[in-house]
């Protein structure tokens, strides 16, 4: 452990987690003794193959699954015996999620996403409407607060997908694979603004991904490979990426992704044909 | 590098505004939306409620007007005790007692007072020719308790002319007459139609015919003494219980009933050994099913066809409690607009069918009742939709 993580809160700890599916020779073990801390003020990436446990994780990780062995501790409490009702508790007070598809609620308009997951949370705030308008306007989108899902664009929706799983202040956010869905300027839009919100000092962001644009925003990157953690790196924030790593021959560099860019707000609105991040946001190269 | 996007100072704002802070309350919004998303599910949700409710109160509504018609003549006339040949099964089912049964009771100590009432079946002819068979009903018009009620044209007064009787505008087209003082005969017997009632309806769909308690004994071909029935009026310091057991000792052969007694006799007969009231039930009881069965139908379908959102709605936090509190929102609405318009078409029915000799009656408490069926019957709909809620996987948001 070195002396910034010494420093630091921890969030979220999984101490040799262990996930076990079926029985006899249907048995599966995605997770074979996994160990992982989360702190406070970080955007932490894992990565790894298809296959090698890092959505089994994520659910675990986010009290959606119960560990076959090992132990959980979201935010100082220990998710040992607890059962759906419990790891719902849990994750309704610390926990906030990104999905890749984004599942936002259909019927309901941007602010109304919002709303609803600090209905879910019950989380009690002065004005609701205007909480859920701080939400978005946290992700840039407080023009949209009154579109629906279906009006938004994949950024777009995203960024509501991050204002929902900012609302009710979880102490970790969870986001599965959430540039997977999204073109390189949206995707990276979408990880400046992970990267802002993991600079919360009560708060950590984990982010589960294949997609190597993502890498210069993270403040740590773990690897897993079948069902173990194999590395775990904390590259230099020099605006340039990681080097490759051997267990992600799989995954080609991006050749717009390998450019790191800097997201800058956009000096002048959004027009109504430009509402997406890239009215939002100017994306300069840094090449 | 550089990196600027989150504004999180307005969040942190808003998280540190000043004022009371409150729950947001959205279960219901997300439930009516979701009930609003597919019109056409919502259209055939509503159909099955409104066919329910419909068919419910339709059938409940036939069930009370036939008891109010069975109950007609027992629930307008006033006596403490009746006095009616052994075995009789209803008021409309009549035959003649042995005789001299009002002197007897007025002989008996506790009775007040005592009157005779002829009922019997006789044959109409119409004027136009052709023949029906009615009830004809012979009381004391001006001083006894059973008397022709809602008179809209002539006067009670009339039935002192000599064959006059009353008969009811609701059968005037079975009775092949339209208009009072038209001229018929009963039992081969010229009668003219004296006083014209509305809405004494029958439930054997022979018209009642009233006349004086003479005339009646006169066109049924009885004695003198000669009642189908006697009605007793107790003294006010009589004991019911003992007057009765007295009548019995004295009347062997006839049979002693309470008022309510004789009603409940003369419901129960045509309603249930008949089996006309079992109908009646059985088609409530099957609105009822076939409203559930469609409910919940459509509520499962809509449940699952939201299952991702359910899904993430429990990935996010929400309890059991709270995804059923959605579902079941969104059946007591269901419930609400369902009973709504079942309602008013049920009421539109009932108008339709006012002046004709099909009494449906909607009473505030069958309404109630109804409502409580609907919102009941939405409840229990929504059950299968809350199984298929409870067995979702929020894993399953990663896959999706």
């Amino acid at each position: 452990m070195n002396e910034r993580e010494l420093n630091r809160k921890t969030l979220l700890e999984a101490k040799n987690i262990v996930k076990v599916f079926g029985s006899g020779s249907f048995q599966v073990k995605p997770l074979k003794g996994v160990n992982l801390k989360l702190y406070a003020g970080e955007l932490t990436l894992l990565m790894g193959p298809s296959g090698s446990g890092k959505t089994t994780l994520l659910s675990i990780l986010g009290c959606i699954l119960s560990p076959t062995e090992g132990e959980l501790v979201v935010a100082g409490n220990s998710t040992a015996g607890l059962d759906a009702e419990g790891l719902a508790k849990i994750r309704r007070k610390h926990v906030g999620f990104v999905f890749q598809g984004y599942n936002l609620f259909p019927t309901m308009t941007a602010s109304e996403n919002v709303m609803l997951a600090l209905d879910v949370r019950a989380a009690p705030v002065v004005d609701p409407p205007k909480h859920a308008v701080a939400a978005l306007t946290a992700v840039g989108l407080a023009h949209r607060a009154t579109a629906f899902p279906s009006k938004l664009s994949g950024g777009e929706k995203q960024r509501v997908a991050l204002a929902r799983a900012l609302a009710g202040r979880p102490s970790v956010i969870l986001a599965d694979e959430p540039t997977a869905a999204l073109d390189a300027e949206n995707g990276r839009a979408v990880m400046a603004l992970l990267a802002e919100v993991a600079k919360d000092p009560n708060r950590a962001v984990l982010a589960v991904t294949h997609d190597h644009r993502t890498m210069p925003y993270a403040d740590r990157i773990i690897r897993i490979e079948d069902g173990v953690i194999s590395s775990e790196e904390r590259p230099k924030k020099d605006g340039n990426p990681p080097a490759a790593h051997h267990d992600d021959h799989h995954h080609e560099p991006q050749p717009v992704a390998a450019q790191p860019a800097t997201i800058e707000p956009a000096t002048t609105q959004p027009t109504g044909s430009d509402k997406s991040l890239r009215g939002r946001f100017r994306i300069r190269r840094n090449a | 590098m550089q990196v600027q996007a989150a504004d999180t100072g307005a969040l942190l704002a808003a998280e540190n505004a000043q004022g009371k802070p409150r729950i947001v309350r959205m279960a219901g919004k997300l439930a009516y939306r979701n009930l609003f998303h597919d019109r056409l599910s919502l259209i055939v949700t509503l159909t099955g409620i409104v066919f329910s409710v419909v068919l419910v109160a339709v059938q409940c509504g036939l069930y009370i007007g036939s008891e109010t018609m069975i109950a007609a003549m027992l629930d307008n006339s006033k006596g403490d005790l009746w006095i009616v040949p052994f075995g009789t099964k209803s008021f409309d089912d009549p035959s003649f007692l042995i005789g001299h049964e009002k002197y007897a009771a007025l002989s008996t100590p506790g009775i007040a007072g005592a009157e005779d009432l002829v009922v019997g079946f006789a044959g109409w002819r119409k004027p136009k020719g052709g023949t029906t068979a009615v009830l004809l009903i012979g009381s004391d018009y001006q001083n006894g308790s059973l008397k022709p009620w809602n008179i809209t044209q002539g006067s009670i007064g009339e039935l002192a002319e000599p064959f006059a009787v009353a008969a009811d505008d609701t059968y005037f087209a079975d009775l092949g007459i339209d208009k009072l003082g038209d001229i018929a005969e009963i039992n081969n017997t010229r009668v003219r139609v004296g006083a014209v009632t509305h809405g004494i309806r029958s439930f054997t769909t022979l018209p009642y015919v009233f006349t004086s308690l003479q005339r009646a004994r006169q066109l049924l071909d009885a004695a003198n003494t000669q009642a189908s029935y006697t009605l007793i009026r107790l003294a006010p310091d009589a004991n019911l219980e003992s007057v009765r057991a007295d009548l019995n000792d004295r009347l062997k052969d006839r049979e002693i009933l309470t008022q309510r007694e004789f009603r409940s006799r003369s419901v129960d007969y045509w309603l249930f050994q008949t089996g006309a009231g079992s109908a009646l039930i059985a088609g409530a009881a099957l609105g009822m099913i076939v409203g559930v069965v469609i409910v919940a139908q459509t509520l499962y379908s809509s449940t699952k066809d939201h299952l991702n959102e359910f899904a993430t709605l429990r990935a996010l936090g929400a309890s059991a409690g709270y995804i059923h509190k959605v579902i079941l929102i969104q059946a007591i609405m269901s419930a609400f607009l369902g009973y709504g318009i079942g309602m008013l078409l049920s009421l539109l029915i009932i108008q339709a069918t006012k002046g004709t000799t099909l009494l449906i009656i909607m009473t505030p408490n069958l309404a109630l009742l109804l409502f409580a069926l609907t919102l009941g019957m939405c409840i229990i709909a929504a059950i299968s939709a809350i199984f298929k809620v409870t067995r979702i996987d929020p894993a399953g948001v990663f896959s999706r």
